[in-house]
């Protein structure tokens, strides 16, 4: 039932793509592929390609810095694990909106970064540090990182410590544990957390807005500005249809990778 | 010849003593079995010999050389988890070449130890199975073949077959015993079934809330217990509290019993088997007591006596169907030299 409510009014929304605009917005039910050819004008090439660069290097990092986070904190004593795992999904109470303009507080040329760079003497004056690419992607991996932390660290304490005693009795160093035990079997909900990070991230409009100024546009962007702001939806659907697309192959790369480490 | 020497090991986590100064010697060959209840430490000492536990005090030399100096990836000492601990992404061939991988062995040499290893648990055709794949049993002989195939000096078992159904346990019981033999590993066996640790193993230390009781043959266990928990814990038996005075025994509430007391005067214990039990007609002087059931479990049959002036029953067991029927008053007595005596 839950996939019938979510399935039909998405296929019902992509449906549109073959159909033209109205002038006033709205759709005029007439055949037409004329959608497919502009999305591959160069134009919106490039903004799906830096989506899917600026998305890709948000989980690459979520992953470098999540992957160790969680294992700690697995390794925490019970009173502090607790304690650890609050402070992860602590930002989470707060409206995404919110925490992002904090960053521009934080990053804008009078802001408290720059203070404090300039107070003690590192720069002369202030950096730009907003409304770059660099900003988007730290304010996505803010936004997205206990994503990646959380599934990681349940598979971490899921994990049997028996399997690394084992590996330890039978010779191995706690570094060939963790690259021949540990890694292999967490790395199914590594990939989880990945796809749950990226998809945000490709599709993400409020972070480019608000961090990036407008300047880097991402997907995200170009879909709401087709649906709310050139009232195009046929070509709005179209560029929907790329995330649906990219969410549906990282799913199922993740589902192939996961059933071959687990007994297949 | 000693291999392995624990000297004096203890261990405590907060106020909970889980080992109170073990000592015991074990020889090389030898298959040895570490028995208690639930709790009494055995598992503690096992952990200890793989290097995952430390000690408060105390010693472990194996071979002259000090155990717990070394880190447990590099001990000449395997372990056979009681929940196998085999890892779940690799094959079965992977999972007993994980081991010999790690010595940096040529691949052939490591083909070559797997598949004989296989071959002796009879795995071979389950090479390229996965843990998951496998019957409870067959995973158990995967653990056992992972841990022996690096023939360490010292092979250690944790519970190995209490996973095991009833008649797999016995297969694998004759099984774990035969590789004994052939693999000629001293092997340390933990384990709170003591049909298994007494028909496996060559000597067993009893253990109780993290003492040792007593260390010794099955046989002598059984024969002669050395203390009340021994001789309570292994097999039925009948335990009567009282003093040796004179050289008699008496117990309280019932006189003296038939006893050859070896021991000083003072408070102590008599057992006596229930096999060793005699009923016969009652005579004066006599415990006597009233059969209150009787039980058959083909080939022996158990019977109750109510004794006066005894808070349990007195057990006697007999060979094949009894002829004694509840309600008989019955005269218990036993030979003096079949009665054990344990000085408190």
């Amino acid at each position: 039932m839950l996939t019938l409510l979510a399935v039909v009014p998405m296929l019902l929304m992509l449906s549109t793509m073959f159909f033209r605009r109205g002038r006033f917005g709205g759709v005029v039910y007439e055949f037409t592929t004329a959608n497919f050819s502009r999305l591959f004008q160069p134009l919106y090439l490039n903004v799906i390609q830096d989506s899917l660069v600026v998305a890709g290097v948000v989980t690459v990092l979520a992953l470098l810095i999540g992957y160790p986070t969680a294992y700690a904190i697995a390794q925490l004593p019970p009173k502090w694990k607790t304690i650890a795992l609050l402070a992860v999904m602590l930002p989470f109470w707060t409206n995404f909106l919110i925490r992002m303009y904090a960053w521009t507080i934080l990053l804008s040329g009078p802001g408290l970064v720059n203070e404090a760079l300039t107070g003690i003497g590192l720069i002369d004056k202030p950096l730009e540090l907003l409304y770059t690419r660099g900003t988007v992607v730290v304010g996505l991996l803010y936004g997205y990182l206990s994503l990646m932390i959380l599934p990681i660290y349940s598979a971490v304490e899921r994990l049997d410590p028996r399997l690394r005693e084992a590996s330890a009795n039978l010779g191995a160093s706690p570094v060939r544990t963790f690259f021949s035990v540990t890694l292999p079997l967490t790395l199914p909900s590594a990939l989880i957390g990945a796809v749950l990070v990226f998809v945000p991230s490709f599709g993400n409009f409020v972070v480019p807005e608000i961090l990036g100024g407008g300047k880097a546009i991402m997907v995200g962007n170009l879909i709401r500005d087709q649906f709310l702001k050139a009232r195009d939806w046929p070509f709005g659907a179209t560029i929907a249809l790329v995330m649906v697309v990219v969410t549906v192959v990282l799913l199922l790369a993740q589902a192939v990778v996961s059933r071959r480490t687990r007994s297949a | 010849m000693t291999l392995l020497s624990i000297e004096g090991v203890s261990r405590k986590f907060g106020n909970v003593t889980a080992l109170s100064d073990v000592s015991i010697d074990i020889q090389q060959g030898e298959f040895f079995a570490l028995l208690g209840p639930s709790g009494c430490g055995k598992t503690t000492l096992l952990r200890i010999l793989a290097g995952f536990e430390t000690p408060d005090q105390g010693g472990v030399r194996l071979d002259g050389t000090d155990l717990l100096k070394l880190a447990p990836h590099k001990r000449p000492v395997n372990l056979m988890f009681q929940s196998y601990a085999l890892f779940p992404h690799m094959t079965v061939a992977k999972n007993v070449a994980y081991g010999l991988e790690r010595e940096n062995l040529p691949r052939a040499e490591i083909k070559a130890r797997v598949g004989e290893v296989l071959e002796k648990v009879g795995l071979e055709p389950m090479a390229n199975r996965r843990p998951a794949q496998l019957s409870g049993g067959q995973q158990q002989r995967v653990a056992l073949a992972r841990a022996i195939v690096k023939r360490p000096r010292l092979l250690l078992l944790d519970e190995p077959l209490s996973a095991l159904d009833k008649k797999v346990r016995a297969e694998m019981q004759l099984e774990l015993k035969r590789l004994q033999h052939e693999v000629g590993i001293t092997f340390v066996v933990v384990t709170h079934d003591q049909e298994e640790a007494m028909s496996l193993a060559d000597r067993i230390a009893v253990m109780d809330q993290g003492r040792v009781e007593q260390v010794d043959a099955p046989v002598t266990l059984y024969d002669r217990p050395r203390t009340y928990f021994v001789a309570d814990f292994i097999g039925a038996n009948n335990l009567f509290t009282g003093a040796i005075r004179g050289g008699v025994f008496s117990a309280e509430g019932l006189g003296p019993l038939p006893s050859k007391a070896t021991t000083a005067d003072g408070s102590a214990a008599l057992a006596i088997r229930p096999e060793r039990v005699r009923l016969t007609e009652p005579t004066p002087g006599m415990v006597q007591g009233v059969v209150v059931d009787v039980s058959f479990y083909g080939g022996v049959s158990h019977i109750a006596v109510e004794v006066t002036g005894l808070g349990r029953k007195v057990l006697a067991a007999t060979q094949g169907s009894a002829r004694i029927t509840p309600g008989t008053v019955v005269g218990v007595t036993w030979r003096p030299e079949d009665a054990v005596l344990i000085p408190n």
